[in-house]
C-alpha cells in the first residue's frame, strides 16, 4: 500500500538519545507514510528497543538531539498521554503486569481517553461491553480476560494478545510493535499478527520491531530497515530480511566497523 | 534536688485518667464487675507514652485531646441520665441481603426486639462472666491500656454462643460522633465445635471521639470465622481496638480489615493457636494522610505444632502522615513444622510521609517455615508509564494503581461489606 503522495505521519530526523547517561541511539532518520508497513530488525543492544521506548515518550529515556513530527507536530513536546491520545500506539514488549486494576475497566478508560480526543462520545460500561466483545473475536480471546487485572498471570501469549486487543480498541494512526513476536508459539503468532494485518489500512501504519524473519513471513512489511548501533545502517524491502535470515547479523558488524573507520 | 520529679506530661496524663474516673458513673449492670475492675486498673497504669517500646511511635495526644468529662457522660448505664439519641440509621446503606445488622453503642442492648438466628444464642450470668476477659488473658493483652480502658467505660458486652453454620452475616456498627465522645464496644463470640461463622464490623467515627474495641473470639475445634472490619474515620476521632482470637485444632481464622482516615488508629489483633494444627490468615489495609498515624501492632502465637498463617498487611501513606507496622509471630520449641508467611507492603506517596514496617520473629522450633519481606515504594514507574501510553492522564494512573493496591485486601472482605462501598470510602478524595 506504498504511495509517495501519502500523507507523512511519522518523521525521525537525526535522533540522539540516551538513558541512564549512556547514549544508545546515535542519529536515526525515518520517515513513515500512511498506508505503509516498516520493520525495523537488528541484534539485542542496536537501539530498536529504545527507539520504541522514545517515540511513546517512556520518562527514563532523555533525546540529547534531532527531532520527531508527527502528523506535523512536535512529538517530543508532548506527554506519553498526550502521545497516546493523539493515535501513536506501543505494543510493548513485556507488558506490564497491574495487579487489582480491572483488565476492562483498564481498556474502557484508555479507549474513552482516545475517544475523548477523537471527538466520539464516552463509552458507559454497558456500551463499552459490547464494543470490547466484538473486538476481542481480533485476537480471538476469551472474554474471561476482561474480569482478570491486567496481565495479571496472563501467559505471554496472552499479554501479546492482551496489546492487540488494546490496539484494536484504540485505532492507532501510528502502530509500534516492540518484539510482538518474541515469546509466541507458531499458533499464537498467527493469531496476534492475523490481528495486526486486520486492523492495518490505507491511512494508518504500522512500524514492527523484530530480531526474526518469522513474524515477517505472517505480516508482510514494505520497508526493512536493519539497526546496529543506534543508527539504521541499511533500508530496503522484505528481501532485506530474507538476506539478513540468511546471512546472520555478522556482515553488519563488518559494515559497521567500515563505517567507524570512515 | 534528691528524688527527680515526675515528668511534666506524666502528670498532666495522671490528672486525665482521674477525670475521666471522677466523672463516669458508678459501676451497675451486667458488667459492673468488669467496670470496677478496669477502673482500678486505669488509676494505678499510666497512659501508654513513647516511652515504651509498642508505643514508640505512637503519639496518643489526639486521644488525650479529647475532654474526659465529656466522654464519661455519654458512658452513662441504664437508668441514669438518658443517652443522646443515636445517629440516624437512614443514612447509612440499607444492609445487604442475608446479613443482621445490630448497633453497639457499648450500654445499650442491640437486640432489643430482635430475635437471633438458629444456632446464635446470648451468653448471660455466670457463663458470660466465667467467658469473659479469657481469651484477652491468653492473648497476653488483658492488662494493656486501650483494653481497660474499654472494659472501664462499657457498660454492656454482645456475647453470642456459635453452634453451626450461620447463613446470615452479623454486620455490627458502631459510631462515635460530637454527641457520643465515646464509644466503647466489646463483643465475645464463643464458636463450638464445628461452627463458622462470618461478621463485619463497621466502626464509624467522626468529630472529636474515640472508638473503643474490645473483641475476644475462642474458636472450637473445625470452627471457621471469618471477621471483616472497615473502620472508617475522620479528622480528629481516634480508634484503639483490640481482636483477641484463641485457635482451637483445625480451626479457621480468617481477619480482614480495612482503616482510613482516623487522626489516630491503633489495631491489635492478638492470635493464639493454642493447640498449633490450626489456619490464621490476616490481612490489613491501613490508609494514613494529612497528619494522621495509623498504627497496626499484630501478634500471632503457635502454642502446638503444624500451624499455618498467612499474614498480608499493606499501607498507603501521604501527606504528613504516618503508617506504623509491627508484626510479632512466636513458634515456640512444640510448635514444630509451623508454615508462617508474612508480607508488609507499602506505598509511600510523599516526602513527607513516614512508615515504620518491623517483623517480629521469635522462632526457637528448628523445623519451620517462616517467611517474612517488606517492601516500601513509591508507586510502581513502569506501571503508571504503561497506562499513560493508553492515554490515560498521570493523576488518573496514579489512581487507579491505589485502587489496585486496595483491592487486594478488600476483595476478601464478607460480601455483606459491599453496600458500605468499601472501594469509594476508601479512595474518596477528602
Amino acid at each position: 500500500m506504498i504511495s509517495p503522495d501519502a500523507d507523512l505521519l511519522l518523521e525521525i530526523v537525526d535522533l540522539h538519545a540516551m538513558v541512564a547517561d549512556q547514549p544508545i541511539l546515535k542519529g536515526v532518520n525515518l520517515s513513515i507514510r500512511a498506508g505503509e508497513i516498516h520493520a525495523v530488525m537488528g541484534r539485542n543492544g542496536s537501539g530498536k528497543s529504545t527507539l520504541s521506548k522514545v517515540l511513546a515518550g517512556h520518562p527514563a529515556y532523555s533525546v540529547t538531539a534531532g527531532s520527531v513530527r508527527y502528523r506535523g507536530a512536535d512529538l517530543l513536546d508532548l506527554d506519553p498521554e498526550q502521545r497516546a491520545r493523539l493515535g501513536l500506539f506501543l505494543g510493548f514488549q513485556y507488558p506490564v503486569e497491574i495487579p487489582g486494576v480491572s483488565n476492562l475497566e483498564f481498556l474502557r478508560v484508555a479507549t474513552n481517553a482516545r475517544r475523548a480526543e477523537l471527538g466520539r462520545e464516552e463509552l458507559d460500561t454497558f456500551a463499552f461491553e459490547d464494543v470490547v466483545r466484538e473486538r476481542l473475536t481480533v485476537v480471538q480471546m476469551d472474554a474471561a480476560f476482561l474480569e482478570r487485572s491486567v496481565n495479571e498471570g496472563f501467559s505471554g501469549g496472552e499479554k501479546k494478545r492482551n496489546e492487540i486487543l488494546q490496539m484494536a480498541l484504540l485505532e492507532p494512526v501510528v502502530a509500534i510493535l516492540d518484539e510482538t513476536d518474541s515469546g509466541l508459539d507458531i499458533d499464537a503468532l498467527r493469531i496476534v499478527a492475523g490481528g495486526v494485518n486486520q486492523l492495518a489500512t490505507a491511512e494508518n501504519a504500522t512500524l514492527l520491531i523484530t530480531h526474526y524473519q518469522r513474524l515477517l513471513d505472517v505480516i508482510t512489511p514494505d520497508f526493512v530497515h536493519v539497526m546496529a548501533a543506534g543508527r539504521i545502517l541499511r533500508t530496503g524491502g522484505k528481501e532485506l530480511a530474507l538476506e539478513l535470515e540468511e546471512r546472520g547479523y555478522d556482515w553488519v558488524d563488518q559494515e559497521l566497523a567500515v563505517l567507524e573507520v570512515v | 534536688m534528691l528524688a527527680s520529679s515526675p515528668r511534666p506530661e506524666v502528670a498532666v496524663d495522671a490528672a486525665w485518667t482521674s477525670r475521666l474516673l471522677e466523672c463516669l458513673p458508678s459501676p451497675s449492670g451486667d458488667l459492673e464487675t468488669e467496670q470496677r475492675r478496669g477502673r482500678e486498673a486505669l488509676a494505678r497504669q499510666p497512659l501508654p507514652s513513647r516511652r515504651q517500646e509498642d508505643w514508640r511511635f505512637t503519639d496518643l495526644a489526639p486521644l488525650k485531646a479529647l475532654d474526659p468529662a465529656g466522654m464519661a457522660a455519654v458512658s452513662t448505664a441504664v437508668g441514669s441520665a438518658p443517652l443522646p439519641p443515636p445517629p440516624d440509621p437512614t443514612l447509612l446503606p440499607e444492609p445487604a441481603a442475608g446479613s443482621l445488622r445490630l448497633w453497639l453503642d457499648g450500654r445499650s442492648d442491640p437486640l432489643a426486639g430482635q430475635s437471633l438466628p438458629p444456632g446464635l444464642s446470648l451468653l448471660s450470668g455466670e457463663d458470660l462472666h466465667q467467658a469473659l476477659g479469657r481469651t484477652l488473658a491468653c492473648c497476653g493483652c488483658g492488662q494493656h491500656w486501650p483494653v481497660q480502658l474499654n472494659q472501664a467505660t462499657a457498660s454492656h458486652c454482645l456475647a453470642l454462643r456459635v453452634s453451626g453454620s450461620i447463613a446470615e452475616t452479623l454486620e455490627l456498627v458502631s459510631v462515635a460522633d460530637r454527641l457520643h465522645t465515646l464509644t466503647p464496644v466489646r463483643l465475645l463470640l464463643l464458636l463450638e465445635e464445628k461452627a463458622s461463622l462470618e461478621v463485619l464490623q463497621v466502626q464509624l467515627g467522626s468529630g472529636p471521639s474515640l472508638s473503643s474495641l474490645v473483641v475476644e473470639v475462642q474458636l472450637g475445634r473445625q470452627a471457621q470465622l471469618l471477621h471483616g472490619m472497615l473502620a472508617i474515620g475522620e479528622a480528629d476521632a481516634c480508634f484503639l481496638g483490640h481482636l483477641a482470637v484463641e485457635q482451637a485444632s483445625d480451626s479457621r481464622f480468617r481477619s480482614v480489615m480495612a482503616c482510613r482516615g482516623w487522626g489516630l488508629s491503633r489495631f491489635e489483633p492478638r492470635i493464639v493457636q493454642a493447640e498449633g494444627a490450626a489456619h490464621t490468615e490476616l490481612k490489613a489495609l491501613q490508609l494514613a494522610e494529612r497528619d494522621q498515624l495509623a498504627d497496626t501492632h499484630s501478634q500471632v502465637r503457635f502454642l502446638g505444632p503444624d500451624g499455618a498463617l498467612e499474614q498480608l498487611h499493606k499501607a498507603i501513606a501521604d501527606g504528613r502522615a504516618r503508617s506504623v507496622f509491627n508484626g510479632a509471630v512466636a513458634v515456640p520449641r512444640l510448635a514444630q513444622r509451623t508454615n508462617a508467611n508474612q508480607m508488609s507492603r507499602n506505598l509511600l506517596l510523599s516526602d513527607q510521609a513516614r512508615i515504620d514496617t518491623k517483623p517480629e520473629l521469635e522462632i526457637v522450633a528448628d523445623d519451620v517455615r517462616c517467611t517474612h519481606g517488606a517492601t516500601v515504594s513509591r508507586l510502581q514507574a513502569d506501571q503508571l508509564f504503561y497506562l499513560q501510553s493508553r492515554g490515560i492522564d498521570a493523576a488518573t494512573a496514579s489512581r487507579l494503581l491505589k485502587r489496585g493496591f486496595c483491592q487486594e485486601v478488600l476483595r476478601d472482605l464478607p460480601a455483606a461489606a459491599a453496600v458500605w462501598n468499601p472501594l469509594q470510602r476508601l479512595m474518596a478524595e477528602v
